[in-house]
């Protein structure tokens, strides 16, 4: 079923009767070509462009709950591509590109909102870093422009500029950047897949992987033995307990990050802001909630929710970004597991063992990247190759030296 | 998050500092076999696991004390807390 707008006046005529659930409930298979592990947006993203870019069928995507009950349906719904290092803007350009014609081939409303990202400055330090990452954006055939404190104020005049200690001396903004609505990116990619003859499997946990000298040839689940020409495993938050079913260690903990929504409100916040002295990113939901975050609680943590020192953090950088915000009531808080990686980058990369692939370590930026992700998956899962723009995601970029350090912090996962 | 401190009793966990898998006390030795792997390992590979995790929090704005604090990754609990320093003398180490 094609959804357009006639469809939506015929269905309003006869009764709303039409409308079908938007994916099957299929019983697993003995043996696919293809397994994803992890039915979140970058799983189903990858189910769902190896079947229409790179032609296959026989796919499967296994999911321990339901689709979209991780962090897909966790985060706070940024897009963006406003990265520095060559290993991550070409990647995250692509990622934003196929954002921009994501409903259209897909067929569904995502509800994908081009407002602007604006992270401000409060430094002449600051400043000169936004115009190096703006250029390396507009190298990178992205957006970006670089606002003093007037232009900052025209757009949003209601924030601190004269704040003693940490004054709004301008930002960097990228147009094309902005929000998404997260659930729906879920049952998009889940409906595209579906339609093109993809199982999705809810209800599923992989439980091992059955690996012969060497080679994987299926997963163990809680519905029984799947064979599988070829296992990726995509599953960010839990990557280490998957793959340690694999016998692998991976450079990454799982800590806990907490986001926010406010009661609703008029509308005020037209873009996504982020605050440059203190952790704290916000814009405000079609619905009319504010939707921030800030930091990781800062511990090792597969809990999916937070402690209160990290609440009382982000509030006071809100309130000190946005004073208006010491009004407004906090209406919910939840949190969400990342695999935070030892330099603050993915991994999308085959593994020593053939047939057996990996996309996670996200660190807390893995819902942007949800397309290219699933794209450049899909290309490694069928060609074995990895995809031209993320050639720097190896496993073994640690042994050699090559981290994608975006924030030049070193190997502690803690601080990504 | 309270933590127990061995020495100062229940303190709240914001006066800590955390580094990581307590096993980051066993340092490989850089004249041992194959240093590099070794240290790529201890710096980057974690088991990370869901459950009994033992770590290392550092008492900051207290007694700058290591602490070993074994935690529940799931459930944030915690069962155990040690000085690091006995811990690493217990496992063999010198200082």
């Amino acid at each position: 079923m094609r959804y357009s707008g006639i469809r939506v006046i015929k269905e309003a005529l006869s009764g709303h009767k039409g409308w079908g659930p938007l994916w099957r409930d299929p019983e697993p298979k003995p043996h696919y070509d293809f397994v994803i592990i992890g039915g979140g947006g970058h799983g189903l993203a990858t189910a769902y462009y190896l079947a229409r870019e790179f032609g296959e069928s026989r796919i499967a995507v296994l999911e321990r709950g339901w689709i979209g009950g991780g962090n897909v349906g966790r985060n706070t719904t940024i897009i963006r591509s406003n990265y520095l290092l060559d290993g991550n803007e070409p990647f995250y350009e692509f990622s934003l590109k196929l954002w921009e014609g994501l409903e259209q081939d897909f067929n569904y409303n995502a509800m994908v909102s081009q407002r602007g990202i604006l992270n401000l400055v409060h430094t002449d330090a600051q400043r000169d870093a936004a115009r190096r990452r703006g250029n390396a954006m507009i190298l990178n055939g992205s957006d970006a422009e670089l606002l003093d404190t007037e232009g900052v104020r025209k757009l949003y005049p209601f924030l601190n500029f004269d704040n003693a200690r940490f004054p709004i001396k301008g930002g960097l903004l990228q147009r094309r950047g902005g929000t998404v609505r997260h659930d729906a990116v879920a049952w998009g990619y889940a409906r595209g897949a579906d339609q093109r003859g993809v199982d999705i499997i809810q209800n599923c946990e992989a439980t091992g992987f059955k690996i012969e000298d060497g080679k994987c040839l299926g997963v163990e689940t809680t519905r029984g033995f799947i064979g599988a020409g070829k296992v990726g495993v995509s599953v960010a938050g839990s990557s280490s307990r998957v793959m340690a079913l694999a016998g692998m260690r991976l450079p990454m903990e799982s800590h806990v990050l907490q986001a926010f929504v406010s009661e609703g409100l008029k509308p005020v916040l037209p873009g996504v802001i982020t605050y440059g002295a203190g952790h704290f990113y916000c814009s405000q939901s079609d619905k009319g909630g504010l939707v921030f975050g800030g930091d990781i609680d800062g511990y090792n943590s597969y809990a999916q929710r937070g402690n209160l020192p990290v609440i009382e953090d982000v509030a006071e950088g809100g309130v000190s970004l946005i004073p208006a915000l010491g009004r407004v009531r906090l209406l919910r808080a939840w949190g969400g597991i990342m695999d935070m990686s030892m330099d603050g980058s993915p991994i999308i990369d085959n593994t020593h063992i053939e047939g057996l692939s990996f996309n996670g370590g996200w660190c807390y930026g893995g819902f942007k990247a949800t397309p290219a992700a699933g794209w450049c998956f899909a290309h490694l899962l069928k060609t074995g190759q990895p995809h031209e723009t993320a050639t720097a995601y190896r496993f073994d970029r640690f042994r050699r030296g090559y981290m994608i350090d975006e924030k030049g912090q070193g190997a502690q996962p803690n601080l990504h | 998050m309270i933590i127990n401190h061995p020495l100062l009793g229940a303190r709240d966990a914001q006066e800590f500092t955390y580094l990581g898998d307590a096993s980051l006390i066993h340092r490989p030795d850089w004249q041992g076999e194959d240093p590099s792997g070794q240290f790529h390992d201890y710096l980057y590979l974690r088991d990370n696991p869901a459950g009994q995790h033992r770590e290392l929090w550092f008492h900051e704005v207290g007694d700058r004390s290591w602490l070993v604090v074994t935690r529940n990754t799931l459930t944030h609990e915690i069962t155990n807390v040690e000085l690091a320093r006995d811990v690493a003398r217990r496992e063999g180490r010198g200082k």
